[in-house]
C-alpha cells in the first residue's frame, strides 16, 4: 500500500502541471495513467500538430509542451505509474483506497482526477461474436509473438502497428494483410515494403475489405471478411490482430460515485471538488458553467485543486501562499540557489 | 442556415437549423443530438464525430481533408459514405443533408 498526499490519475499536461504544483507546495504525489508514456492526448492524438494557444508559448508540438512539462518537473522526485489504469476507488474513515488494474494500491486523501475523455483503450472488432476469441485468438496488441510461429494470421489495419507486425510476422507464419481501402498510413518504406512481400507472395493482401464474421466454437477456425462491393470472402486463421488505433473510453470512473454529465464530471470552481470529499477533477474531463476545453484551464484548475489537497493532506498547517521569484521555501523545493 | 437531419442508429431522426461556416459535427453538438461524441473538439484527432453520409449527398458535401480516411480507419464500422463530421461544412449548398449515425462512435 502507497501512501501519498495526492494521487493524480492521468499524466496529460494537465496531470503533469498540477504534480508541479503538489510538489511545490510541498505535498508529495504519484501519478497513474493507462498508457505506456506521459503525455495524454498531446502525444497520442498530435504529437506533430502545432498549439499556439498556451500562454507564452507562441508555437508548440504536443511532443514539445509533453517534454516542457515534464522538464519543469525535474527538480522533483515524481513517481510514474504507466501501463495502469485506476480500477477501484473506497472511501476507508475519510482515506481514499485505491487500487489499479494491475493490484497497486494507494492510500491518500486526495484524488485528482485529469483523465482527459477517458482512458485510451484499442479499437475493437465491430462483430459481437468477437470477444468470446479476445486474448484467446483475437488480440489488440501482442505481448509474446512465438505463439504465431507456423500458424496463419490475419491482421487488419492500415497503419504502422498492422503493417510492421505485418513484415515481422511474415517471417515465419502465413499473414493475411485485410484493410479497409486501398491506401495505407504507414511510414511510406513500409508500404513498400509490404507490397514487396504481397509481390513475392509472402502477405496475402486484401484491400476494400472489413471483418465481417467469425467461425469456430471453441476456437477460431476462420473469418468471413468483406469487400465495399459485399462480395464475402472465408479466410482460413488461427489467429486474428486487429490494429485500429485508440480511442477514449471513460471506463470505471462511473462507477466510482461522482456526478457526471455525459462523460464529465461537475465540479465546483473554487477547489475544483467533485461530489466527493477529496476528490478532485480537473482538465478536460470536468464540466462547471463557462468550462473552457482548453490546456491553460486545466493549468488553472490544476493549480487551485492542489492548493485544496493541501487543507485535506496536512490539516494541522496553515497554507501559505507564496511566489517562485521570492520565497526561499520554495526556491529550496525547487533547487535553486536565493538570493 | 442549413437543415441538417441527423438519423440515429435506432432510427430517431432530428432535424435542425444550423448556421453556415459551422461544422456538422458542431451543429449536431451544439443540438444536442445523441450519437456524436467529438471527444478532441474537431481537431481532426480522433474519429467520434464519424457519420455515414446519405448516398445522394456524398458528392455534394466538401471533399475529404488531408488525413481524414487516416482517421476514418480508426472509426467503427466505417464504409464508404464515411465522413468525419468536424471537416463537413455547412453551406447552402447541403441545404437538407441527411446523415446516418454509426451504432457507436
Amino acid at each position: 500500500m502507497i501512501k501519498t498526499d495526492a494521487l493524480i490519475i492521468g499524466a496529460g499536461p494537465t496531470g503533469l502541471f498540477t504534480a508541479h504544483q503538489l510538489k511545490l507546495i510541498g505535498l508529495n504525489c504519484e501519478v497513474v495513467d493507462n498508457l505506456d508514456k506521459v503525455g495524454g492526448q498531446c502525444i497520442e492524438l498530435y504529437p506533430d500538430k502545432p498549439i499556439y494557444d498556451i500562454p507564452a508559448i507562441p508555437e508548440c508540438t504536443g511532443e514539445e509542451l509533453t517534454k516542457n512539462l515534464v522538464d519543469q518537473l525535474k527538480p522533483f522526485n515524481i513517481k510514474f505509474h504507466l501501463n495502469e489504469r485506476v480500477d477501484e476507488v473506497k472511501n476507508n474513515k475519510g482515506t481514499w483506497q485505491v487500487k489499479t488494474n494491475k493490484g497497486t494500491e494507494f492510500s491518500t486523501p486526495n484524488i485528482i482526477i485529469a483523465g482527459g475523455v477517458g482512458s485510451f483503450e484499442p479499437r475493437k472488432f465491430a462483430p459481437k461474436e468477437c470477444e468470446k476469441f479476445e486474448n484467446k485468438s483475437i488480440f489488440y496488441s501482442i505481448k509474446d509473438k512465438s505463439i504465431f510461429k507456423g500458424k496463419t494470421v490475419s491482421i487488419f489495419g492500415g497503419g504502422d502497428s498492422a503493417l510492421d507486425w505485418a513484415i515481422e510476422l511474415s517471417k515465419g507464419s502465413k499473414i493475411n494483410l485485410i484493410h479497409r481501402r486501398d491506401e495505407f498510413r504507414g511510414a511510406e518504406s513500409t508500404v513498400q515494403k509490404v507490397q514487396d512481400l504481397a509481390k513475392e507472395g509472402k502477405i496475402n493482401l486484401f484491400t476494400k475489405y472489413q471483418l465481417k464474421d467469425t467461425k469456430g466454437s471453441n476456437s477460431l477456425e476462420s473469418i468471413d471478411i468483406m469487400h465495399d462491393n459485399k462480395e464475402v470472402k472465408n479466410l482460413k486463421t488461427d489467429y486474428v490482430l486487429g490494429f485500429f488505433g485508440l480511442i477514449m473510453q471513460l471506463g470505471p470512473i462511473a462507477n466510482w460515485g461522482l456526478n457526471l454529465d455525459k462523460k464529465t464530471i461537475n465540479v465546483d470552481t473554487e477547489k475544483f471538488e467533485t461530489n466527493q470529499k477529496g476528490i478532485y477533477a480537473i482538465g478536460d474531463i470536468c464540466s462547471y458553467p463557462g468550462k473552457l476545453k482548453l490546456i491553460l484551464s486545466g493549468f488553472h484548475e490544476g493549480a487551485l485543486a492542489a492548493r485544496a489537497c493541501f487543507k485535506l493532506a496536512r490539516p494541522n498547517e496553515k497554507y501559505r501562499f507564496e511566489f517562485t521569484t521570492t520565497s526561499k521555501n520554495l526556491k529550496n523545493r525547487l533547487g535553486v540557489k536565493s538570493d | 442556415m442549413a437543415k441538417i437531419t441527423y438519423i440515429e442508429h435506432n432510427g430517431t431522426s432530428h432535424t435542425v437549423e444550423v448556421k453556415k461556416g459551422l461544422s456538422v459535427m458542431e451543429g449536431a453538438v451544439q443540438n444536442n443530438i445523441p450519437g456524436i461524441d467529438a471527444d478532441c473538439g474537431g481537431s481532426m484527432a480522433c474519429a467520434t464525430c464519424h457519420v455515414y453520409v446519405k448516398e445522394e449527398w456524398f458528392d455534394k458535401v466538401n471533399i475529404k481533408s488531408e488525413g481524414e480516411d487516416d482517421m476514418l480507419d480508426q472509426a467503427y464500422e466505417p464504409t464508404k459514405h464515411s465522413r468525419l463530421s468536424c471537416q463537413i461544412s455547412v453551406t447552402d449548398d447541403i441545404d437538407g443533408l441527411i446523415v446516418n449515425l454509426p451504432e457507436k462512435q
